[in-house]
């Protein structure tokens, strides 16, 4: 029952691997996107405040959490990488930035629509949604940085350290609303105070929060292998997992 | 210790000071950070004198008052400690209730009234349908005074009151 995983930090071993797990994640993340949509909209129920605009939690929540998550995770990876000067590592912290900085600038623009209806502002300069933009900013600068850097261990190494740095807004963003007072209101769900939804309304986030999260997996997974390729030069437009090996052996 | 150990040490050795360097600094700035003051500052006067700052609390019951010209409205922020009066000009926004947040931008004039130039409404993280909203504010207080709001979005007149 022992698996060695240690065989999968080769890219030549995870390029088939992630190949073979892109499409499980991608259909169960379609499937729980459609349930988690039809309950969000169709099932749950109407807000007794905001009427039927409080339905943009269902992507709005989901979203910046994932935008939280997926920083923290690129920061471990990048973390990983800098300990253990593992080339896959920097290939994964590659590969989540881009969907990072997507689920970011989501999180903000349904904000956005759903604070014209509700507080009469489209964009306040408060705590919580300026440490959210800044967050975008963090991952296009981590993105910028590598593509400013032509050797790409300079590259590795320079954006796993912004990244890196760029984690203590993680905290600052999730805790913003408890530290200072905001326009923003405090977390609906939270593990220490449980969920102050209805219990249809939560159930549909959360369907929603691990479709969200399989999507990243399976968009990341797909984004790293061709960050595989691009890497070890072998042409474009062969996808042959083979291709990766034979370059990797004939170094 | 093997140099991948020392690396790991590194790292974690420099995020500790970057945090530590971060809590100071936010602690620095923690005034500058509030998005709004209370009402309580108001009144030990720890706001800006003589610029405009946002003022935030919870519109008091039965305080709202729309003047004859239908655009101009005077209520009460209150922090139930302390109270201000607001006037403002202009269009509330759709959730803006008595006995509910809200957020106003504007100048503290001299005899003590705030006259903003622009009213958010606050929402809190509260997320339920109208009949469990209208089952606990029964459970709550049977004796709840009744609030006379302006805002009366369509379809759901026959629940006002039940705040």
């Amino acid at each position: 029952m022992s698996v060695n995983w240690s065989k999968y930090s080769a890219p030549q071993t995870f390029y088939p691997l992630a190949g073979r797990l892109i499409p499980w994640f991608a259909c169960v993340a379609v499937v729980l996107m459609g349930i988690g949509l039809y309950m969000g909209f169709f099932i749950a129920p109407t807000d007794f405040q905001q009427g039927e605009a409080y339905r943009i939690i269902f992507v709005h929540v989901p979203a910046a959490w994932m935008s939280m998550f997926l920083y923290v995770v690129m920061a471990v990876w990048a973390g990983v990488g800098m300990g253990l000067n593992a080339r896959l590592s920097f290939m994964m912290a590659q590969a989540i930035a881009p969907t990072g900085a997507m689920f970011t600038f989501l999180a903000l623009l349904t904000g956005a629509m759903w604070g014209k209806p509700t507080w009469g502002a489209w964009w306040v300069w408060d705590a919580r949604l300026t440490s959210e933009l800044i967050l975008l900013f963090q991952y296009a600068g981590v993105m910028l940085l590598r593509t400013s850097i032509d050797d790409v261990r300079r590259a590795d190494r320079a954006s796993a350290v912004f990244a890196l740095v760029g984690v203590v807004n993680v905290p600052i963003i999730y805790f913003s609303v408890q530290w200072w007072n905001t326009l923003h209101q405090g977390a609906s769900v939270s593990m220490a105070t449980g969920s102050k939804m209805a219990s249809t309304m939560l159930m549909a986030m959360l369907l929603m929060t691990v479709a969200f999260w399989l999507y990243s997996i399976a968009v990341i997974l797909a984004r790293v292998r061709c960050v595989m390729v691009e890497r070890e030069s072998s042409p474009v437009w062969d996808e042959k997992p083979t291709a990766v090996q034979e370059t990797v052996e004939a170094r | 210790m093997k140099p991948r150990h020392k690396r790991f040490a590194f790292i974690g050795l420099g995020l500790l000071v970057l945090g530590v360097a971060t809590v100071l600094i936010l602690n620095a700035f923690q005034s500058n950070l509030v998005f709004f003051f209370t009402p309580t500052q108001v009144a030990s006067g720890e706001v800006p004198q003589g610029r405009s700052f946002r003022i935030g609390g919870m519109v008091e019951d039965g305080s709202l008052v729309r003047e004859n010209d239908g655009l101009t409205v005077r209520f009460i922020v209150t922090d139930t400690a302390k109270s201000v009066p607001v006037t403002y000009k202009g269009i509330l926004p759709d959730l803006f209730k008595e006995g509910k947040g809200a957020v106003a931008q504007g100048k503290l004039n001299a005899d003590g009234t705030f006259v903003a130039s622009e009213v958010l409404a606050k929402h809190d993280e509260n997320y339920m349908p109208p009949e469990a909203a209208e089952a606990l504010a029964k459970a709550k207080a049977s004796g709840a005074q009744q609030s006379k709001s302006l805002v009366v979005p369509q379809g759901r007149q026959g629940r006002e009151g039940s705040l």
